[in-house]
């Protein structure tokens, strides 16, 4: 090993990252994604994607889901330093593998081509509901449901079919089945 | 119809319902109507500060010599930005401050007024929680709740920013409302099951040692109490980080010292070595572990902390208590009090073995140095600093640096909170206004800034606050030319390249001790040293004392970065003797 000419340790073991979902229930006020996504950064943590929306009007409750890769004790570390935060309620995390819970993204495909192309287009998307939102002569949006690498998937397949633009949410995530978070 | 009160007055009333006596701060455009209000409340003090910065250090050093948490208050732009070090270093170091700033009139947000800065957005990372209070109808519900976030938990800095025409606008007052939980984050739920597999361990550990850190001075004097019954009960040794220092008495037998990188040999060999160790308030902080492959590895390890992300952010542990330090040590003490009663004798004997052979680490006698008759040694002068004031109740500051790390090592402390240093953002500049917030609670003691030459002269001219409110603190700075840590470091590691590290054209302390109208001291003769040392505690009012010390001393022990605990460096004596194996030399 090569000496060290620095104060600080140098870095050693490097354990494994895996991709697990957060759902962080937060009080819909100004400044709290900033927060959310400021530890993040602050920390090195990485955010694949992001989802957020209001989802108690009432109680002013929004709802943040996240997905990330880390170590498992880091994965653990984003899991209580999200729960320090003053505005978080709650934190939950899944691995992307967990059978009880459901992921969804959602995409929207712009086509233009002929007529043929789109559908065409449309029988490629058979699997992930695909809805048309918006249709020309020459033009359709398309909406799709899907995971994260069936979009992508998706994505790169369309191309030679006339898709010029394509615009995705991040994940959002449920349980299975009767019970919920926590 | 209920009494309407401005923002500004309801500042003030929040500030006496919360029992706060001082504020540190610094006027300006966007907090006049508070300055303005002042005169109104003659229970609140404020203290005029030079800069900013010097208000957040000083009201740490107000918080940490007092246990209530420090109130700043500074005016909207460069106030909030110059009060950011401050603000940082007490969420490193876990100190409750309140930072109250102005902001320019609601309207004026966001179209880079005169004055302006995105404060909340700057101290995001840096505090707690922080609030921007666009709702005069808000402003008391806030200021209530940036209290109890700032002292409850692990504490920490919070700030209020308060627009311009938030400060003018009329409401009513509300009383705070100790009943609301915050999102259920109290982290005192640990179980007595817990507790009894703790003392399942501490009953079969044959090489135990604890180590206690500043949580242990935040969770109040009662734990120190605590602490000091555990290690009575069980016999353990008992080694503290920088922070910790005070909790248990610095002359104790079963005190090793402090641990780390600046530890003693007996501190770092017994955590190595050990085969039960046990963090109370404190969180593996990597000037403390070392190589973290090779930290403790055969023990298991015990973490007892307020803060759950603490716990296996750095070191994986067996068992996690999280709580306050005095429930949980006073539990612990009980459960072992109860279980003793039938069998009076505890694992004493089990230790007796391991407590030979830290008897035989202390031999080597870590903290020794070679001492001079012709120049004064920097450890040699801390130690007669601590002999002339040991009989005092002293409180202690410094800045960052060598000189900090000496006064760890050779000044030693009995009593919690009276060791006030930068241990985590390591602010050089820390030590002289938090001697003045030290002062100012508590006006009667002796209170010392253990200095160096250019960590002082960032924040100096705090000297002007001390003189204007009398506050005697005592600034002893010892004095070597150089950026002592840089230019250590740069010896041992980058070839003795001394890059920028000697300050070439440094002031002359005695002159600026008279242009500040404080008294100057100079001693550069160890002979000197104790009469003239003593001239300064004996004189009533603020003193700049520059004691001259050797340049080229350096600090040791060391831990090397990257290695574990029982491979240090130790002094100059240790270095000739083991010359022939050229051990301790790897890194010259």
């Amino acid at each position: 090993m090569p000496k060290s000419k620095s104060a600080y340790s140098i870095p050693t073991k490097k354990q494994k990252s895996e991709t697990y979902i957060f759902v962080v229930w937060v009080d819909n006020e100004a400044g709290v994604l900033a927060r959310v996504v400021g530890l993040f950064s602050g920390r090195g943590y990485n955010i694949e994607s992001l989802a957020v929306a209001e989802v108690d009007a009432i109680k002013n409750i929004s709802r943040i889901t996240i997905v990330t890769t880390g170590t498992l004790q880091v994965i653990d570390q984003i899991k209580l330093q999200l729960t320090k935060l003053v505005p978080v309620h709650k934190v939950a995390e899944f691995k992307r593998e967990d059978k009880g819970v459901i992921f969804k993204e959602m995409a929207l495909f712009k086509v233009v081509g002929k007529r043929n192309k789109i559908d065409k287009c449309l029988n490629a998307c058979k699997k992930f509901n695909p809805v048309i939102l918006d249709e020309t002569k020459t033009s359709a949006v398309i909406q799709i449901t899907a995971l994260r690498r069936e979009i992508d998937k998706m994505n790169k397949k369309l191309k030679p079919l006339g898709l010029i633009s394509t615009s995705r949410t991040g994940a959002v995530a449920m349980t299975r089945g009767a019970k919920i978070f926590n | 119809m209920p009494k309407l009160f401005s923002g500004a007055e309801i500042v003030f009333k929040c500030l006496e319902d919360q029992k706060v006596e001082h504020i540190f701060g610094y006027p300006g455009g966007a907090v006049l109507p508070i300055y303005d209000e002042l005169k109104n409340h003659p229970s609140i003090k404020h203290i005029l500060v030079r800069h900013e910065q010097g208000a957040g250090h000083a009201a740490e050093g107000y918080a940490r010599s007092s246990g209530k948490p420090g109130v700043v208050l500074v005016t909207s732009g460069p106030g909030a930005t110059n009060v950011v070090t401050a603000l940082t270093d007490a969420y490193m170091d876990s100190v409750p401050l309140v930072c109250i700033s102005g902001q320019v009139p609601t309207h004026l947000i966001g179209t880079d007024a005169f004055q302006e800065c995105d404060t909340t957005g700057i101290t995001r990372p840096c505090t707690k929680h922080n609030w921007l209070v666009k709702d005069i109808n808000d402003l008391s519900k806030v200021m209530h709740e940036a209290f109890r976030v700032a002292t409850t938990g692990r504490p920490g800095p919070v700030l209020i920013d308060i627009p311009k025409d938030v400060q003018f606008a009329k409401t009513k007052y509300k009383k705070p409302n100790n009943e609301k939980k915050l999102n259920g984050k109290t982290h005192n739920k640990f179980s007595q099951d817990q507790i009894d597999e703790l003392i399942k361990l501490l009953s079969k550990a044959k090489k135990p040692i604890i180590y206690s850190g500043g949580g242990v001075i935040n969770s109040g004097p009662k734990a120190s109490q605590a602490l000091r019954e555990f290690v009575d009960l069980t016999g353990f040794p008992i080694t503290s980080t920088l922070q910790g220092l005070g909790a248990y008495p610095g002359d104790d037998n079963q005190f090793l010292g402090m641990l780390g990188m600046h530890g003693t040999y007996e501190a770092n060999n017994a955590m190595h070595d050990c085969d039960l160790l046990i963090n109370i308030g404190a969180r593996f902080d990597d000037r403390i572990t070392g190589k973290i492959d090779e930290f403790s590895p055969n023990s298991k390890k015990v973490h007892i902390d307020i803060d759950p992300s603490s716990i296996n952010k750095i070191i994986k542990v067996d068992l996690a208590i999280v709580g306050d330090v005095t429930s949980v040590i006073s539990k612990i003490n009980k459960t072992i009090s109860k279980s003793k009663n039938g069998h009076s004798k505890s694992n004493k004997s089990n230790i007796a073995k391991w407590w030979e052979q830290i008897e035989k680490w202390r031999e080597k006698n870590s903290l020794n140095f070679v001492n001079s008759d012709e120049s004064i040694k920097p450890q040699h002068a801390v130690q007669r600093l601590y002999e002339l004031t040991k009989n005092k109740d002293t409180y202690v500051t410094t800045e960052v640096g060598q000189h900090q790390m000496w006064a760890a090592q050779h000044y030693k402390f009995n009593k919690p909170n009276r060791w006030m240093t930068s241990g985590g953002l390591g602010t050089m500049g820390y030590g002289l206004p938090a001697a003045v917030g030290v002062q100012i609670a508590h006006p009667e003691k002796l209170v010392i800034d253990i200095a160096g030459e250019a960590s002082v002269l960032m924040t100096m001219q705090e000297m002007s606050t001390a003189v204007q409110y009398n506050l005697p603190i005592k600034i002893f700075i010892l004095n070597n030319q150089y950026m002592g840590m840089v230019r250590q470091w740069q010896e041992l590691l980058h070839e003795k390249n001394y890059s920028e590290s000697y300050s070439e054209a440094l002031p002359d302390f005695m002159k600026m001790a008279e242009a500040y109208g404080c008294k100057g001291i100079k001693a550069d003769n160890p002979s000197d040293l104790d009469y003239k040392i003593q001239e300064m505690i004996d004189y009533d009012g603020p003193v700049i004392f520059d004691c001259h010390v050797d340049p080229n001393e350096n600090c040791f022990p060391m831990i090397p970065s990257g290695k574990p605990h029982n491979q240090m460096i130790l002094g100059p004596n240790d270095q000739e003797d083991n010359k022939i194996k050229g051990k301790g030399k790897a890194l010259v």
